[in-house]
């Protein structure tokens, strides 16, 4: 179904654009793609269209700009109905408990991997590792409890907390290379492990989850930029 | 079947306060059990294992937590009266938006400001520069919900029964810079009960900062 005036002003290395990417995949709606690059000055767009945090993704629709990519998904999920499987439950309490999770990956649990990646020192890196591995187990129990058995986080189609989870893949398996572990494992999270694969398999998803490798480069030079940022200036 | 409903409540919290106020506005009846959050009961260990935090709203036994996702909850289950959240989509995310704005930063921020330590310059500065964003986005509305609360007011109004706490620490005035704001505050507290009820008065968040500073030696 192609639909005008649906915009996303994001890039194709951040998990939070994809997020929006593939809520609209599974919705079947047509957007144009606006690539914001991380490593230069922010855009005018997009400072004129998020002057509150000055960051991606934006999502345009008829021209209204809405940030926040879980505000976004759940503005997608209320606005294209029609399609196929919705993305949040109907089911009050269950609804609750997709909203805590996808909490729990934004305020918790990538938090702890953006420490691992960028962690300057062995002590930072090995404290934050310890904290997403942790996080990791604390999700493979919340799979147990919300998939009942199936496929999804979701049941049986991808949901909410999927979207939200799934989208750090790219990035779990760089960082994880980059500290030569598996932060997903199979000894520790075999359900995890399996959800991953379906995950990335799926047809809403497969096209907007990056290159491992493209995406490894360009993790290095982000590192670069945020250390640079961060250091202290004489 | 009557519905049970028991909310995990530390009297001070503001995140707490919200809650009160969504189950003031809607009517609904419910116990309330306060926690002491230097010994932390089994059953808020039992229904918040990840975070461990108030509130908790316990509706006929099954936990919901973070008060953000607790009003949504609320909306949706008594959704006969006092709406919280708008009907139309993108007005909806917009509301959404702010009241996780206010989430992202008035607490921590003035935890900084009532900690009252090195970067206590820095931290009321920002505390101003959000409550600013906040009043540009009131504009000249009654309420940020319209002509009635709605989530944002609901999330942002408990925090303004520590503004004292943040002035008097922090040796300043929040209403001479936002007096918009401050008004806005005072509105909803003569006009909902369910607000006036719900904040505690401000002199007891004082005498509370007070003791915890003493408490963490500060």
């Amino acid at each position: 179904m192609a639909e005008s005036n649906v915009k996303v002003l994001g890039t194709w290395a951040s998990p939070f654009v994809m997020r929006v990417k593939i809520a609209l995949h599974l919705k079947s709606v047509r957007y144009e793609d606006v690539e914001e690059d991380l490593l230069a000055p922010k855009s005018e767009l997009l400072l004129k269209s998020n002057p509150v945090y000055k960051k991606i993704p934006v999502f345009f629709h008829a021209h209204n700009p809405i940030c926040e990519s879980l505000i976004i998904l759940q503005y997608i999920d209320e606005v294209w109905t029609t399609s196929a499987s919705s993305i949040l439950p109907s089911d009050p309490y269950e609804r609750s408990q997709s909203r805590f999770w996808a909490a729990y990956v934004d305020d918790k649990f990538f938090p702890a991997l953006r420490r691992l990646l960028i962690g300057a020192t062995e002590e930072d890196k090995k404290a934050a590792l310890a904290e997403v591995v942790e996080g990791t187990v604390v999700l493979e129990g919340a799979f147990g409890e919300l998939s009942k058995g199936k496929a999804f986080f979701g049941g049986d189609n991808i949901g909410f907390v999927d979207i939200a989870l799934g989208s750090l893949l790219g990035w779990i398996e760089v960082i994880g290379k980059q500290c030569e572990t598996k932060l997903v494992s199979e000894a520790k999270t075999p359900r995890l492990v399996q959800w991953a694969d379906c995950f990335s398999a799926h047809e809403a998803v497969k096209d907007v989850l990056p290159d491992v490798d493209k995406l490894a480069d360009f993790g290095l030079k982000l590192r670069a930029k945020i250390l640079k940022a961060l250091a202290p200036t004489n | 079947m009557e519905d049970e409903v028991v909310l995990l409540d530390f009297w001070p919290s503001s995140f707490a306060m919200r809650v009160k106020i969504a189950l003031g506005e809607k009517g609904i009846k419910y116990k309330c059990k306060q926690e002491d959050l230097f010994n932390k009961s089994t059953l808020l260990l039992e229904m918040n294992p990840i975070h461990k935090k108030i509130p908790v709203l316990i509706h006929n036994g099954k936990p919901i937590s973070e008060s953000l996702i607790i009003l949504q909850y609320i909306d949706q289950v008594w959704n006969r009266k006092s709406p919280l959240l708008p009907s139309d989509p993108y007005q909806r995310s917009q509301a959404l938006f702010w009241a996780d704005y206010i989430d992202k930063k008035i607490y921590g921020i003035g935890r900084r400001v009532w900690m009252g330590k090195e970067d206590q310059e820095e931290a009321k500065e920002e505390l101003m520069q959000c409550l600013k964003t906040l009043e540009r986005e009131l504009g000249d509305k009654l309420y940020f919900g319209g002509q009635n609360i709605g989530v944002v007011d609901v999330a942002l109004v408990p925090f303004t029964t520590w503004f004292y706490s943040y002035e008097t620490c922090g040796n300043f005035s929040i209403e001479a810079g936002c007096p918009k704001l401050v008004a806005w505050a005072k509105r909803c507290k003569e006009n909902y009960r369910s607000v006036s009820e719900a904040l505690p008065h401000p002199l007891q968040i004082y005498e509370y900062v007070m003791e915890l500073k003493k408490r963490l030696g500060l």
